[in-house]
């Protein structure tokens, strides 16, 4: 009998393709971080509308990463980092992942604004617009400041928290915003400094490439001691408090010295012990946005009982 | 090689829908869930607070 071989059945996507086009693990730290920025604002929220909030905040954030991977195909397919994500590697096709991620930032923004307020869904439909069409289709392939810009994206997560909370911005929001915004240069640049010629080869502008890595070197120094005054200056508004100077005194002490040494290495020195620092500077960097949310956090929980805050 | 009814696709396939399915069983419960919080919250802030007084005790 003769076997009946069947070729060419294309890839057809599970449902976790669909789940990773959204990239859950940059969900996670917007998840993260919003839920800070609504949990410590100075209003409180009904447990499902903060629920709902979050749950769409996500969901937007998902949307947006959606829209990353449709207009990032190309670059994608070349680096080693992101080509098995669904879009370069063949399993969802670019046209679905535009649809779903407009379809999805629609109802994000729609649901956001019906469960909690017009400016929480503005400032979110803002953050997808950010991402997908200032991050994506014009920074990122023409400047090599296009992480420090684009970072904004990242770092507006809190700020929807606090607004679903209150309904407008404030100081408080503003530093979180701020931590944010000035962690992703250095967290970034430490990545892009151990993963060799992935963003050559596809043709993205990063300061590595553009500039060298003993300038990148620099940069993340210039940007950790940026970060760190910043970062020790939210201890003293509204949200700060001893355990959080505590906890960003001894992250901001190490992250310095973690820049430095960044600094003081060259090329032939990081190949020898294959990047060692600079894959713990990245780590570091994770710990270090988490311990500081974490202790915001904890600041807030601690003042029903006279302890959080000063 | 035999033809099998059941291919790795149709698995596949059933995962797809059954995670839309519970998808949108999910939105459904929290969109009924947000307007229990959100009517609740109209009771407490006083929703028949336009209402002429006496009205609500005719």
């Amino acid at each position: 009998m003769t076997d009946i071989r069947i070729t060419g059945i294309p890839k057809e996507a599970g449902f976790g393709d669909y789940v990773a086009l959204l990239k859950p693990r940059v969900m996670s730290l917007v998840v993260f971080t919003a839920l800070v920025g609504l949990l410590v604002a100075p209003v409180t929220v009904h447990p499902m509308i903060a629920l709902t909030g979050i749950l769409f905040i996500a969901l937007g954030a998902g949307a947006s990463g959606a829209l990353n991977m449709w207009w990032d195909e190309d670059i994608d397919r070349v680096m080693k980092r992101t080509r098995n994500r669904p879009v370069p590697s063949g399993t969802v096709a670019p046209g679905e992942a535009l649809g779903i991620g407009l379809a999805l930032s629609g109802i994000a923004v729609v649901m956001l604004g019906l469960a909690t307020n017009l400016f929480a869904a503005g400032l979110l439909a803002f953050t997808i617009f950010f991402y997908a069409v200032v991050y994506s289709m014009w920074l990122k392939r023409t400047t090599p400041q296009n992480i420090v810009i684009g970072g904004a994206a990242g770092a507006f997560p809190p700020m929807i928290g606090w607004a679903v909370a209150t309904g407008g911005v404030s100081v408080e929001s503003l530093f979180m915003f701020a931590l944010i915004f000035m962690w992703t240069p250095p967290h970034f640049w430490s990545l892009a400094l151990f993963m060799k010629s992935d963003y050559s080869d596809a043709g993205v502008p990063m300061l590595t490439v553009t500039h060298g890595r003993p300038v990148t070197r620099t940069h993340v120094l210039a940007y950790s001691l940026l970060l760190a005054p910043l970062a020790v200056a939210g201890a003293f508004t509204g949200i700060g408090g001893p355990l959080y100077l505590a906890t960003t005194l001894a992250l901001n002490g190490w992250l310095l010295v973690g820049a430095v040494r960044i600094w003081r290495r060259d090329e032939a020195e990081a190949e020898a012990d294959r990047y060692r620092v600079e894959k713990g500077f990245f780590r570091f960097s994770l710990y270090y946005l988490f311990l500081h949310f974490g202790a915001i956090l904890a600041e807030a929980a601690l003042k029903p009982y006279g302890l959080g805050g000063w | 090689m035999t033809i099998r009814a059941e291919h790795e696709i149709h698995r596949r396939r059933l995962g797809r829908n059954l995670g839309v399915g519970l998808t949108l069983a999910a939105f459904i419960l929290v969109v009924f869930g947000l307007t229990v919080a959100k009517v609740s919250q109209l009771g407490e802030r006083g929703a028949f607070a336009h209402a002429p007084p006496g009205a609500m005790g005719q």
